[in-house]
């Protein structure tokens, strides 16, 4: 029997292998490659493209080198998303690999944040992690931890050490037992069918008779419309770091495992591939 | 139902809503009775007599009393959390008689409690005048209520504060309680009707008194465990300061063994009360005179509660459908819980004891095997009094569960959930996970991952002298794991990985949090020390050792590396830097920041970050300027080159030029022993009792010519072991010294009543290795002393003022060392009538110096255009300063205008009276014991090297040392602040005079430090 431990490993080491391809327009010097890499799901695109950035600013003149951004189907894609987040949700349906654009030009100022440095990356993360964590235990935990604590977290993600990270993220998992579970589950549902760009509710993870609630439960509170009606057919996925879990899966547990390193949960509704 | 209940005494107190003492009384206990609810109405509710003497017959029903007491003693607190068990259920009448329970925390154990049956009652204090009337914390009542009859409700009073100690309105609470009770910051426990179980409400806060949910605590039993508290950790790190005067031969401490019991003897038996008062019949009065005793408690528990009248009895029904049909009186086994906390240490911050906050620093043990309640799971209690323990709001408690090991969340979870569901929804995940797995990475394995595992940049194997006891060298592999950050910037952790319990596991360390990395060089180990701040505190760094020396360098060096790049520390040290030496002859250096001296927010020094230089010296000396001298253990003197690195210290860590070979000569000593007998005269067979024939000094080692290694590997033999008659006491002229036994004192002639001699050894040893230093040729000294200058003050033009005394005790003023030539040119001879042993020349030119014979001297017209005085004056240039009384001085140190002196008995000495008009001052006051050396700095800052410093897990002998609390109006200080230690033996911070500018500029604060005597 598979632990659930192994949950937290494979959720970790999801990898989605990407095709970068320089846009046409972008002035080169001399031909750029596509160059292929292993995303980690679990991180952010600014946080693991540095050779990316490296690869093309060979091919290019220094003067043509601004700050990167990349595209999907023309679609900017937002570095302050989880990848895997970005992959479900864009390009799930889509053959392997992701064929990601680069940019280094006419950056989309209303679709993305800039991210000059990876401290922006750390100063996201660490503020979903506090985030997650006020809706959890009000924020009790983290706030007991020390700073080093935090910066192991980080560093945790950013070196892609999985022992390191959850040595300490371990803690913020944790709950009074007599409660069943968080105070509130920390998660966002995302659609592209919308253009709101996610939901984020607060829902308990138990339910006033103490049962606890299902995913199937949240979708129905906060999302209705991504339910199947009872006779219609399944017209949408929901989807967490690639998978489909039942929707009778307590939500606690998804919480537990299948949050991202921010500590939400970070679901994606898209509509059924017709293939 | 009636609760009558005292305040537990506290520190400050709140509001002290429902008692007419005052709060700040030193002392003072109180009883807190709470009448059993007697169902059955026969009347046998006789809540006053617990104790073996009074076995009562009982029914189920009956609930029963209770004890506490809190005492308020010497600022120390003594809670006792007590609570009466009733075995209802399993006719227990054998069982009968008294089990007193104690929890106890201990600072080892996991938090939680400890309940351990201690068939013993002991008396509590029975004081009328405490006898309050309900619940009080903070001054939020608590009260549970018949209200239907048959459930006991729990109410709290809105609106209660100083202003209006009646409060405004009554809340029910949900729950059904026979009892609340409210402890120091309004926590709340409670008897839940239902189970019986001992609650706790949680979420109760300064802003939310009436908290959120109750929550039961698992109250685990056992009864074979002792106390077990890290007693050695409540000495405190200044344990061995003392303002006494020291003494020959008073040098005896403490051990850790003497304290330990000390503090074990305080348990709670000899701080519960003596009033041995007859415990029931006072009781009983005072509980039937509850109503009017309480006085005004009492009216505002009638008009708020007015069917709460005296006697009544409560259904109590849950109580007896708990006990089944079990309705046989049972023998009521009396039991009460004594809970003894760790000692509150926040009132001492100055001492590095670990925290413990109340009840979460408490120990979990799970349930005994031996449960002597048979079927039930847990015992009924009857009565819970928290009143004495403080549970700070916030903090996250762990005693509503048996634990076992981590994270029981998913154990817990898994209960709830059936076989079926789990089996379908988590197979899934499984399934799905595999699948993406083989989706997303099979066919593309070959692609480069975007993360690089960060490299490795040293493995190994090593060994490490364990935290636990027995402590002994384990192996461990050790990772130094190196990030480049994206700045540029590298950061390093470091990695151990031991096997405990045949459990793999790891200790990491940040190497930016590192203080300093110490080589312990002896001739079994090459290794090394890890110090980080926590570390220091508790006198226990990390101690990893190499299989080789060559091993070990190169850890030593690249960890050191690693230090000082997350530092951003590299190069020179700057002019300002503190130089420190270890007993090994190792030379560490510190760049002071600007709050090490602030008045306010000052960097404590085990935050200080050391590197080391190569080199070996014993003594070293540096000024603002940039000028350090330093002096070998064969006196020889040295200039610092302006170099760094040297030593285990090369490439990188290590300057390309000013690095040069530098060598060092000690002597190693050992004793050849001999015992008289009536045939042979002195030989070399002694008693069966007697020390090794050839011993170390103590005599407790065994030295032999031949087994005998130099100190490390680093030293090698120079000489052949030749006899040493420069011992003190004196020798024949074969070097013996005469004794009546071994451990005594020793003179130089044989009499009648010597059965022992000894003689010493000597064997010359050298070590040879690089460093930043030139030799200064041809003196050889024992002491230097270079003037402190100010910040601020212009020495631009002026020689810089370098005194030293000579090998054989001569005075010498050193001439022409400026920053371009620290060496300077040539030796000034400066005369006196003795040999002498220590100079120090302060910020104007004031010489101290402290002659052989332990006295002091002062020299006065010392000036820049007079570097050695005026001698043209006629007479003595020196004026003779008595020493303190039966006291022989052996160092002095002279900053700004303060004058320190050291005696050889560890005595700390400030001289006292100096006026400008007056500089020879008028006598000296003493400041501390316990100091080995010191250093008075431009600042007048004081630091000294203490001989013993208590941390939380050992004793370090050799710390670094700062006054705290030094000003111009109180030069003497308040206090120390401890540094580095294990092994240090010199520091300068005659160097330093690097303060945080104020708000006043910089011309007010020189005018304010500057010369006011000069």
């Amino acid at each position: 029997m598979t632990d659930d431990k192994d949950v937290l490993r494979d959720v970790w080491f999801g990898r989605i292998p990407t095709c970068f391809t320089l846009y046409q327009d972008e002035i080169t010097e001399r031909e750029a490659e596509p160059y292929y890499l292993l995303l980690p799901r679990v991180s952010y695109l600014t946080l693991v493209t540095d050779k990316v950035k490296k690869h093309f600013q060979k091919a290019m003149r220094q003067e043509d080198v601004s700050e990167i951004w990349f595209e999907y189907e023309g679609t900017p894609l937002k570095w302050h998303y989880p990848i895997g987040l970005l992959f479900d949700l864009l390009a799930s349906s889509s053959a392997l690999p992701w064929n990601i654009t680069v940019h280094f030009k006419s950056f989309p100022e209303k679709d993305l944040l800039h991210c000059p440095s990876k401290d922006a990356v750390e100063a996201h993360f660490m503020s979903c992690m506090k985030e997650a964590d006020a809706l959890k235990h009000k924020s009790q935990v983290i706030n007991e931890m020390q700073k080093k604590d935090h910066k192991q977290l980080w560093m945790g993600l950013q070196n892609d050490r999985f022992d390191q990270f959850w040595a300490i993220n371990r803690k913020l998992m944790e709950y009074p037992p007599e409660e069943n579970g968080f105070r509130y589950i920390p998660f966002r549902i995302y659609q592209t069918t919308t253009e709101r760009p996610f939901i984020q509710k607060l829902f308990r993870p138990v339910a006033a008779d103490g049962q606890l609630h299902t995913l199937g439960d949240l979708l129905k509170e906060v999302c209705p419309s991504a339910v199947t009606a009872e006779d219609g057919e399944k017209k949408n996925q929901v989807m967490i770091h690639g998978i489909e879990p039942m929707l009778e899966t307590p939500l606690q547990w998804l919480s537990e495992h299948l949050s991202y390193p921010d500590n939400f949960l970070h679901i994606s509704i898209v509509p059924q591939s017709t293939d | 139902m009636r609760i009558l209940e005292g305040s537990p005494p506290r520190k400050g107190g709140g509001h002290t809503l429902w008692t007419s003492q005052p709060p700040t009384l030193e002392r003072r206990s109180g009883i807190h009775a709470f009448g059993g609810g007697s169902g059955s109405g026969i009347g046998d509710t006789n809540p006053g007599t617990p104790g073996p003497r009074f076995p009562q017959r009982m029914t189920p029903r009956n609930s029963l009393t209770l004890s506490m007491t809190c005492l308020w003693e010497g600022g120390r607190s003594q809670r006792n959390l007590w609570a009466a068990c009733q075995c209802g259920l399993c006719p227990c009448r054998e069982r009968c008689g008294t089990e007193r329970m104690s929890a106890t925390p201990t600072q080892k154990a996991p938090p939680g409690l400890l309940w351990i049956p201690q068939g013993r009652w002991f008396k509590s204090a029975v004081d009328p005048m405490t006898l309050y009337g309900p619940p009080s914390g903070r001054g939020k009542p608590w009260s549970e209520k018949e209200s239907a009859g048959t459930t006991q409700k729990v109410w709290f009073r809105r609106g209660v504060n100083s202003h209006n100690p009646c409060g405004t309105s009554w809340i029910e609470m949900v729950g059904e309680m026979t009892m609340v009770n409210v402890g120091l910051n309004d926590q709340v426990w409670g008897i839940s009707c239902e189970d019986r179980a001992v609650y706790f409400r949680q979420g109760v806060t300064p802003t939310e008194l009436s908290g959120k949910t109750w929550k039961a605590i698992i109250v685990g039993r056992e009864s074979d465990r002792s106390h077990s508290g890290s007693s050695s950790s409540l000495l405190s790190a200044g344990c061995f300061f003392g303002d006494e005067v020291r003494g020959s031969g008073t040098e005896s401490a403490p051990s850790d063994t003497d304290a330990s019991s000390e503090v074990e003897r305080q348990g709670p038996e000899q701080l519960l009360p003596r009033e041995s008062v007859d415990h029931s019949r006072n009781l009983k009065g005072n509980l039937s005179k509850g109503p009017e005793t309480s006085g005004s408690t009492e009216q505002t528990m009638e008009s708020a509660c007015p069917d709460d009248s005296k006697g009544k009895a409560p259904e109590a029904s849950g109580i007896d459908e708990c006990h089944g049909p079990a309705s046989t009186p049972a023998e009521l086994p009396w039991t009460n819980i004594d809970l003894k906390e760790p000692k509150r240490v926040s009132s001492q911050p100055s001492t590095g004891f670990p925290e413990t906050t109340g009840l979460s620093s408490l120990g979990l043990f799970p349930l005994g095997m031996e449960e002597p309640y048979g079927a039930d799971d847990h015992p009924l209690w009857a009565w819970v009094s928290g009143g004495g323990c403080s549970v700070e709001a916030c903090s996250v408690l762990k005693w509503f569960t048996v634990q076992s090991g981590l994270s029981p969340s998913v154990q817990t979870l898994s209960l709830s959930i059936t076989p079926a569901q789990t089996a379908a929804w988590r197979k899934q995940i499984f399934q799905q996970l595999t699948e993406r797995t083989k989706r997303e990475l099979e066919s593309f394995r070959h692609y480069e991952q975007a993360v690089e595992q960060s490299v490795w940049v040293k493995t190994g194997a090593l060994q490490w002298w364990c935290d636990w006891k027995p402590h002994k060298w384990v192996d461990v592999r050790v990772a130094l794991e190196q990030f480049t950050g994206h700045d540029g910037a590298r950061d390093s952790i470091l990695f151990i990985y031991y096997m405990i319990h045949e459990e793999k596991k790891y200790l990491h360390v940040f190497l930016n949090e590192v203080t300093v990395l110490v080589p312990v060089l002896n001739e079994a180990k090459h290794s090394f020390a890890l110090y980080t701040p926590e570390r220091t505190r508790q006198r226990w760094p990390v101690r990893l050792a190499a299989a080789t020396e060559q091993d070990m360098n190169d850890w030593l060096a690249l960890l050191s590396l690693s230090c000082c790049e997350s530092r951003k520390v590299h190069g020179r040290p700057s002019p300002q830097a503190i130089w420190s030496v270890t007993c090994k002859g190792d030379i560490f250096v510190s760049e002071p920041s600007p709050d090490l001296e602030a008045r306010e927010h000052l960097l404590p020094c085990d935050q200080m970050f050391w590197r080391q230089m190569g080199g070996h010296l014993r003594i070293i000396e540096a000024n603002s300027r940039g000028v350090v001298w330093g002096i070998g253990y064969d006196h020889t003197a040295w200039v610092y080159t302006g170099g760094y690195g040297g030593g285990c210290f090369q490439g990188l860590a290590s300057s390309t030029s000013n690095i040069y070979t530098q060598s060092d000569v000690k002597s190693v000593y050992i004793y050849e022993n001999q015992r008289w007998n009536p045939v042979t005269g002195y030989t070399s067979r002694g008693l069966p009792t007697d020390r090794y024939m050839w011993s170390d000094a103590t005599g407790l080692q065994e030295c032999t010519k031949a087994g005998t290694k130099p100190p490390s590997l680093q030293w090698t033999w120079v000489s052949d072991w030749y006899v040493d008659f420069s011992v003190p006491g004196g020798t024949d002229q074969e070097g013996w010294q005469y004794a009546s036994d071994f451990p005594a004192s020793y003179h130089g002639y044989k009499t009648m009543k010597d059965f022992v001699r000894r003689r010493c050894w000597a064997r010359k040893c050298k070590l040879v290795t690089s460093g930043p230093w030139l030799e200064v040729a041809p003196i050889a000294l024992s002491d230097v002393s270079i003037i402190p200058e100010g910040a601020d003050v212009d020495g631009r033009g002026h020689h810089i003022a370098l005194w030293a005394v000579s090998d054989k005790g001569d005075v010498l003023c050193r001439l022409g060392v400026s920053e371009l030539n620290p060496a300077g040119s040539s030796w000034l001879h400066v005369g006196t009538d003795q040999p002498f042993a220590s100079v120090s020349i302060g910020a104007c030119y004031q010489v101290w110096a402290v002659a052989r014979d332990g006295s002091a001297f002062y020299r006065g017209s010392v000036s820049p255009s007079q570097p050695a005085g005026d001698f043209s004056i006629t007479g003595d240039c020196w004026y003779h300063i008595p020493s303190p009384p039966k006291q022989k001085l052996t160092q002095v140190s002279v900053g700004q205008t303060s004058v320190y002196a050291l005696d050889e008995n560890g005595n700390l000495w400030y001289r006292a009276g100096i006026t400008p008009s007056y500089p020879q001052g008028s006598s000296w006051e003493h400041v501390s014991n316990n100091v080995r050396k010191v250093s008075v700095g431009p600042l007048d800052q004081v630091w000294v090297i203490a001989n013993k410093v208590q941390g939380s897990h050992g004793l370090s002998r050799g710390t670094v040392c700062r006054r705290m609390g030094v000003q111009p109006r109180e030069p003497k200080g308040q206090s120390w602040d401890y540094g580095i230690g294990g092994g240090w033996d010199h520091i300068s911070v005659r160097a330093n005079a690097t303060m945080v500018p104020r708000n006043m500029s910089r011309e007010q604060e020189a005018h304010v430090q500057g010369p006011v005597y000069c």
